[in-house]
C-alpha cells in the first residue's frame, strides 16, 4: 500500500510527523518499506521572478531572461517558452538541480552563443502534470527566493507492506484505525450519506451462485459525464502508484484504496436483460480489461447478463462493458465474493489484480452499503448523474464472530504484563467489543481473527513488542548433553575426513538438467521431475551426486583449473514406496585432470587414475566406520564408469557401500570434460550402523615377540584377480597370518605366456614362543595349499 | 735400538697417510701379525728378565703411541671423508617440497556445525526431514490451507500429480509432492515423532522458485522449535539473543521485534538486528536506532499456532512454544563477509579455497564457534 501523508490525514486526526508515523507503523506490524518525499526531488528549484525578457540575438524562438531568484543577483537564462515574460513568477532550476521529469542535471551552458545559468521549468519537467506548452506560472504573491519544495509543501508518500492476514489495511482507513489504536491520533468517521434513488434500477440484479457470490448490491446512475477525475484524486492515485484513467474508473479505484472496498462500474448501455452472478460454463471465455482472453471453467464465478460474461467476478472486469469516455449511464456493482473461490480462480487463470488481492483475503462483508454510498456520492459530485434505487441481491456473511478471551493470556503467551483495562481499550480501538466476561466480538473487517491467540497478538503489538523482556529458557543441570544422532556424527566426520584428505567441499544444486540426471538415473522408478522448474537446467532431482560435481568440474576447467579434487556430501533423491521420496545421504568425490603437476622431482604431470579413486573410497569408508577389511572389490560400478577400470566395494553379495573408478569417456563427453576423471560415490546410508559401544576398547597388549615376514611368489593365470589370491593367502592360516600384502605383479621374461607372477609379503605373528623351522614349514604349506586352490603355483 | 726414533718415524708416516687405505696398510705394516712393532714384541720372550724390565716398557710405549697415532689419524680421515660426503649431499632447500593438496569445508557446512554446537548447549537436538515433501506437511499442517493467500508467498516447486495406475485414482491434494519451501515441516514431523517437550533445530535445503542477485532457487534454512509448558515470547527473545550473540561472538547484538504474520505462528514476530554502517559495510552490533546505525531484517518467528501444535499431535491447551526460521547462507554471508549468494553453489575451487574452512576448524564452544579470518 502506498499513500501520501495528506491522504492519511483525511482519516486520521494527528499531529505526528512522518517519522513518528513510520516508526509506529513498524512497531504495530505494518512494515514501512520506504518513505519517499516528492519534495526531495525538487532540490535546487526556486520560486523566481522574470525581470526582463529580451529576444535572443541568434534565435527567433528563444528569449533571454533576466531572472531574480531572491538573492539580488539576477541570472541570465535562455528560455524557449512562449509564455515567458517580464513580471511573471515561475520556477527556476539552478545548475546542479536534477530535473524530475527528465532525469538530467542542469548546468551552466551556452545556447546559440548566449550563456544560460539554469532553466525555467514546465509542469511536466517538474513532474506535476503533463502540461509542457510553456513554463509553470505561479501566483503573483508567490515568495521569490523560496525553495519550490517548501512552496509546494511536503507530502511524503509511505510504502507499507501489508501482510496477507490484514485485508482491512489494504484500505487506508484500516491503516488509520491501527495508528489511532496505537495512540497516534484519532480516527475520523466515514462521511457517507445515503443518497436515495429517484427511480427503480433499470436492470434486475441477482445472484445465481450464492456460494461464490453471497451478495451483489448495485444501482444505476444515469446521465453521468465520464471526463477526467479532479486533480486531488489524481494526485492521490498517483501517490498510490495508480495511473489515472477516467473519472468513473478512478472513483472505483479511489474507494478501493481508501477503504479496501473494490467495486466495478459497468457501462449500462452494454448490458442486456438482467445482470447476475453465476458459475461460468466450461469453455466460456472472457476478454478482460487487460486485453487478454481467459478460458473459464464451471469452478469460477462470473458476472454476466443475458448475452454473456462481463466480468471475472472479483478479479477483473471485461473489456466489452467497461466504462469509456462515451459512457453516460453506469451500473455499480458492490459484491461480496467467497475468498476461497476468488483465490482458486485467480490461481487457475494466473491473473492477479488489486481487487483479487482484497477479495481473496476477505473484504469487510458489512461494508457493501457504505461502499455503494461512497461511490454514489463521488460519482454524482464529479460526474453528475442521477442514482437509481439500490438493489440488494443475496446477503453478505456478517454474522458476528465471538472469541472467548482471557487477559492473562497476554502474559502467558506474550510474556508481557498488560493491565486488563489497557487490553480492553486496545481491543475497542481496533473495533473489538468485549463484555465483562471477556466475550470478544470480532469486527467484520478482521477475518483473520478467530482465536484468543489472535487477540493476544492484537494487544501485544499495540502495547509494543519492545516491552517484551528476555527470559532465559530453563536449562538442564550440568554440562550440555550430546544431541547429535549417530548419522549426524558420521556425516560430520566423513565431511571433515574428506577435506583433510585434500578435497574441496562443494554444494551443488539438488536439481539438474534432465539429460544430466538421466545419465545417472538408477533403476528406482525413474527420476523426480519438477512440474514447474525455474529453467530446464534445474528440472530433475539428482539421482547421484556425480553429475553436479561433473558440471562443477567442467566450469572449473573452463576457468583454467588443471587438477580438481571436489566432494559433496548430500542427498540423492530416489523414488520411494507409495509415491514418497527416498532421500539418501551420499558422498560424491571427483578427481579430475592433474593429480601431480609437473615438477622438478616428479617430472611430467600425472593424471588421476582408478587407484586414486579406490584410495579415497577405502580411506573414507574407514573413517565412516565401515569394515574395510571385509569389503570385496566386485561387481560393476554402472554404465557411467569405464567398464574395465571401475568396481564396487561390497559387504556381502548385496550391500554396495561404494562405487569407484574412472568415468566413462561418453559421460565425460556429455559434460564437455576433456580430461580423465576418477570418481567415487559412497553410499553412507548403506554402511551398517554400529552397535552402541562403550568407550572402553577391546583389551589389547602388543605381542611380546616380533612379527616375522616371509615372501611368496606365485605363478597364476593372468586373468586371476590379485585380490582373490591375497585374500586366500591371508585367510590360509588365521592363527598366524596377520597380513598379506602384494608387492610385485610381473609379466614378461621368465613368466610363461598367459600367466603372471605375484609376489606377496606375508606377516606372521608368533604367540607365546618363536616359530621353529617345522612350524614355519607347515604355515608355508597351508599358504601354498590355499593358493593352489586358485591355480597358483609357488615359484621356486 | 732407538725406540723413540722408530716411534717418530712411524708418526711421520702415519700423519702423511691421506687415504684410509694407505693408513690401513701402515697399520698392517706396524701392528699386523707380521708387523714391525708386533715383531719387536715377539723379541721380548728371548730376553732375560732384567733386559725385559728395561726394554719391555719401551716397546709397549712405542706400540701405544703408534696405535694412538693410527686411531687419531683414522678418525681425522673419516671425519674429512664424512664432511666431504655431506658437502656433496647438500640440497638447495629453496626448491619446492611436494605439495599436499589442501581441502576445505564449505561455509554452509561450517555454519551448520556452528549452529548445532551453539544450540546443543541450549539443549536443542538437530532434526531432519525430507526435502521432497508432501503438501500436507509443507502447507496444510502449518495452517496454510489450499486457498490461503499465504501460499502465494511461497513460490513452490511442484512435482506432477501422480496417477496411480493400479487403483486408478489420482493422488489426493494432501499427498501432492513438492520441494519444501521452508524447514518448517520438520516441526510437524518432530512433534509427531517425539512428542513434547521438544527442543530442536532443523537445518537443511529449501527451495523456492526465485532467482536474482539475492535469491537462489535452492538455499539453506535453519528452523528452531521449542515446545514446552509456559514458553512465551520472552523466551523466544532470549533464545534468539543468546544464539546470535554466541554466533557472532558479540555481546552488543541488539534485536528489534516487530509484529508480522506467518500462518504457523500466532503472534508472529519479525526480528531485526541492529547494525552500524562502517564505510559502506554493515557491521552487526548496537541498537539500530543509534546515529549511523540501522536495522536489518534477519528472521521470522513467533509463538507456534495452536493449529500447528494440534497437527503435530499435541494438545494445544497443554503445550505451547515458539518457532523461528533463518537463512543459513545469509548467516554465513553476514558473519564471513561473502556478498554473492550464487557463488555458494557454483563450486568454483578458487572461491571454495578462499571462503572455505580447514577441516580442523571444528566449531567448539570452548574455542568460540567462529573461525577468524
Amino acid at each position: 500500500m502506498k499513500f501520501s501523508l495528506s491522504w492519511l490525514k483525511d482519516h486520521l486526526d494527528t499531529r505526528a510527523t512522518a517519522e513518528e508515523i513510520s516508526a509506529k507503523l513498524n512497531a504495530i506490524g505494518l512494515e514501512v518499506e520506504g518513505i519517499e518525499n516528492p519534495a526531495d526531488r525538487l532540490a535546487g528549484f526556486m520560486v523566481a521572478r522574470v525581470i526582463s525578457a529580451e529576444p535572443h540575438p541568434n534565435a527567433d524562438k528563444l528569449r533571454v531572461l533576466s531572472v531574480d531568484a531572491g538573492d539580488g543577483a539576477p541570472l541570465q537564462i535562455v528560455c524557449g517558452a512562449p509564455n515567458a515574460r517580464a513580471g511573471m513568477i515561475g520556477v527556476l532550476g539552478t545548475p546542479g538541480a536534477v530535473v524530475p521529469g527528465g532525469g538530467f542535471a542542469l548546468k551552466v551552458s551556452t545556447i546559440r552563443g548566449v550563456e544560460s545559468n539554469g532553466m525555467m521549468c514546465s509542469v511536466r519537467e517538474l513532474e506535476l502534470g503533463d502540461e509542457h506548452d510553456g513554463i509553470l506560472e505561479l501566483p503573483a504573491d508567490a515568495p521569490v527566493g523560496m525553495s519550490f519544495a517548501d512552496y509546494q509543501g511536503s507530502d511524503p508518500v509511505f510504502d507499507v507492506a501489508i501482510t496477507p492476514n490484514r485485508p482491512d489495511c489494504m484500505g487506508l482507513y484500516g491503516i488509520a484505525r491501527d495508528l489511532a489504536a496505537g495512540g497516534l491520533g484519532s480516527l475520523k468517521p466515514i462521511l457517507a450519506a445515503h443518497v436515495a434513488g429517484s427511480f427503480p434500477c433499470p436492470l434486475p440484479i441477482r445472484t445465481d451462485d450464492s456460494e461464490g457470490c453471497p451478495a451483489f448490491f448495485g444501482r444505476a446512475i444515469t446521465g453521468v459525464r465520464n471526463g477526467t477525475s479532479p486533480k486531488w484524486m489524481q494526485d492521490r492515485l498517483k501517490s498510490a502508484g495508480q495511473r489515472p484513467i477516467s473519472a468513473l474508473v478512478d472513483i472505483t479505484n479511489y474507494v478501493m484504496l481508501a477503504y479496501g472496498r473494490p467495486a466495478h462500474a459497468y457501462d449500462l448501455a452494454k448490458l442486456s436483460g438482467a445482470i447476475f452472478a453465476r458459475r461460468a460454463q466450461d469453455g466460456e471465455t472472457c476478454k478482460a480489461l487487460n486485453g487478454k482472453e481467459y478460458a473459464l471453467t464451471s469452478a469460477m464465478t462470473v458476472i454476466a447478463d443475458d448475452r454473456g460474461v462481463h466480468d471475472i467476478a472479483g478479479i477483473m472486469g471485461g473489456e466489452h462493458s467497461g466504462c469509456s469516455e462515451t459512457t453516460t449511464d453506469v451500473l455499480l456493482e458492490v459484491a461480496y465474493f467467497d475468498p476461497v473461490r476468488i483465490g482458486e480462480t485467480g490461481r487457475a487463470l494466473n491473473l492477479t489484480s488489486d481487487a483479487r488481492a482484497r477479495f481473496e483475503r476477505g473484504v469487510d462483508p458489512a461494508f457493501l452499503d457504505t461502499g455503494l454510498d461512497l461511490l454514489t456520492q463521488l460519482i454524482t459530485e464529479i460526474c453528475g448523474g442521477t442514482p437509481s434505487e439500490v438493489i440488494r441481491a443475496g446477503t453478505p456473511p456478517t454474522a458476528p464472530k465471538l472469541v472467548k478471551y482471557d487477559p492473562a493470556m497476554a502474559e502467558r503467551l506474550g510474556g508481557v504484563t498488560i493491565p486488563d483495562a489497557e487490553q480492553r481499550a486496545t481491543l475497542a480501538a481496533l473495533g473489538f467489543a468485549s463484555d465483562a466476561a471477556w466475550n470478544v466480538s470480532v469486527p467484520t473487517w478482521r477475518p483473520d481473527v478467530d482465536g484468543a491467540a489472535d487477540l493476544v497478538e492484537e494487544v501485544v503489538r499495540i502495547h509494543g513488542l519492545g516491552n517484551v523482556a528476555s527470559v532465559a529458557l530453563p536449562r538442564a543441570d550440568g554440562v550440555a548433553r550430546p544431541t547429535a544422532t549417530p548419522a549426524q556424527k558420521l556425516e560430520r566426520k566423513v565431511r571433515r575426513a574428506a577435506a583433510a584428505r585434500g578435497l574441496n567441499e562443494a554444494v551443488n544444486w539438488s536439481f539438474l538438467p534432465e539429460a544430466d540426471a538421466a545419465q545417472f538415473a538408477e533403476g528406482n522408478g525413474g527420476l523426480w521431475l519438477l512440474q514447474n522448474p525455474i529453467s530446464e537446467d534445474m528440472k530433475a532431482m539428482r539421482p547421484s551426486l556425480l553429475p553436479g560435481l561433473l558440471s562443477a568440474v567442467a566450469r572449473n576447467l573452463d576457468r583454467g583449473a588443471a587438477g580438481l579434487r571436489l566432494f559433496e556430501l548430500g542427498r540423492r533423491y530416489l523414488r520411494g514406496e507409495a509415491g514418497r521420496s527416498d532421500e539418501r545421504l551420499t558422498l560424491g568425490v571427483v578427481l579430475a585432470g592433474e593429480n601431480i603437476p609437473r615438477g622438478w622431482a616428479s617430472g611430467k604431470a600425472s593424471s588421476f587414475g582408478a587407484f586414486d579413486a579406490k584410495a579415497e573410497a577405502l580411506a573414507l569408508l574407514a573413517e565412516a566406520g565401515a569394515p574395510v577389511d571385509s569389503l570385496q572389490v566386485a561387481g560393476e560400478a554402472g554404465d557411467q564408469f569405464h567398464p574395465g577400470q571401475s568396481a564396487t566395494l561390497r559387504l556381502g553379495p548385496k550391500t554396495v557401500l561404494a562405487r569407484f573408478g574412472m568415468l566413462h569417456p561418453a559421460v565425460l563427453k556429455h559434460f564437455d570434460i576433456a580430461v580423465p576423471v576418477a570418481a567415487v560415490e559412497l553410499f553412507l546410508d548403506a554402511i551398517p550402523a554400529r552397535k552402541a559401544a562403550s568407550f572402553a576398547r577391546a583389551a589389547y597388549a602388543p605381542p611380546a615377540l616380533q612379527a616375522v615376514t616371509r615372501d611368496f611368489a606365485f605363478l597364476v593365470d593372468a586373468a586371476l584377480p590379485v585380490g582373490d589370491l591375497v585374500r586366500a593367502v591371508r585367510n590360509a592360516d588365521k592363527a598366524n597370518v596377520v597380513a598379506a600384502r602384494l608387492f610385485d605383479d610381473f609379466r614378461g621374461a621368465g613368466v610363461p605366456e598367459g600367466q603372471k607372477s605375484l609376489a606377496i609379503e606375508v606377516t606372521l605373528q608368533p604367540g607365546e614362543k618363536s616359530y621353529d623351522e617345522a612350524e614355519l614349514k607347515s604355515i608355508a604349506e597351508r599358504i601354498t595349499g590355499a593358493a593352489a586352490k586358485l591355480g597358483a603355483v609357488l615359484r621356486s | 735400538m732407538d725406540y723413540a726414533a722408530t716411534g717418530e718415524q712411524a708418526q711421520t708416516r702415519i700423519d702423511a697417510a691421506s687415504e684410509l687405505d694407505a693408513l690401513e696398510q701402515l697399520r698392517v705394516e706396524f701392528m699386523g701379525k707380521q708387523g714391525s712393532i708386533s715383531g719387536l714384541l715377539k723379541t721380548l720372550g728371548a730376553l732375560s728378565a732384567d733386559e725385559r724390565q728395561i726394554v719391555g716398557p719401551q716397546i709397549h710405549a712405542l706400540r701405544e703411541s703408534v696405535s694412538a697415532a693410527l686411531a687419531e689419524r683414522k678418525q681425522a680421515l673419516e671425519s674429512a671423508a664424512l664432511a666431504e660426503q655431506l658437502a656433496r649431499d647438500t640440497l638447495d632447500l629453496t626448491l619446492p617440497a611436494p605439495e599436499a593438496p589442501r581441502g576445505s569445508i564449505h561455509p554452509v557446512s561450517q555454519v551448520m556445525d556452528e549452529l548445532a554446537e551453539i544450540f546443543a548447549d541450549l539443549g536443542f537436538a538437530v532434526a531432519t526431514g525430507p526435502e521432497i515433501e508432501d503438501d500436507w506437511h509443507n502447507f496444510t499442517a502449518l495452517n496454510i490451507p489450499e486457498s490461503h493467500p499465504a501460499r502465494a508467498m511461497h513460490d513452490t516447486f511442484y512435482f506432477p500429480e501422480h496417477n496411480d495406475a493400479q487403483s486408478g485414482t489420482t493422488q489426493h491434494n494432501a499427498s501432492r509432492m513438492l520441494l519444501r519451501t521452508h524447514t518448517s515441516p520438520v516441526q510437524i514431523r518432530s512433534m509427531l515423532e517425539h512428542g513434547a517437550p521438544l527442543r530442536i533445530i532443523a537445518p537443511g535445503r529449501v527451495y523456492r522458485s526465485d532467482s536474482d542477485a539475492t535469491h537462489t532457487p535452492m538455499f539453506h534454512q535453519v528452523e528452531g522449535l521449542v515446545i514446552d509448558k509456559g514458553i512465551h515470547l520472552g523466551h523466544l527473545k532470549w533464545t534468539l539473543e543468546t544464539f546470535l550473540k554466541a554466533f557472532f561472538e558479540r555481546e552488543d547484538i541488539v534485536l528489534r521485534l516487530r509484529p508480522s504474520y506467518f500462518p504457523f505462528t500466532e503472534p508472529s514476530v519479525e526480528v531485526d538486528v541492529g547494525f552500524a554502517l562502517v564505510g559502506s559495510k554493515r557491521v552487526l552490533g548496537g541498537s539500530g536506532d543509534a546515529p549511523g546505525h540501522g536495522w536489518m531484517e534477519l528472521l521470522g518467528s513467533g509463538m507456534v499456532n495452536r493449529k500447528v501444535i494440534a497437527a503435530g499431535g499435541l494438545d494445544p491447551d497443554e503445550w505451547q512454544g515458539f518457532a523461528f526460521g533463518v537463512g543459513v547462507d545469509r548467516l554465513a554471508m553476514l558473519k564471513y563477509g561473502m556478498d554473492d549468494l550464487r557463488a555458494f553453489f557454483d563450486g568454483d575451487v578458487r572461491w571454495l579455497a578462499h571462503y572455505g574452512f580447514s577441516p580442523f576448524d571444528v566449531p567448539t564452544l570452548s574455542a568460540g564457534v567462529g573461525t577468524a579470518a
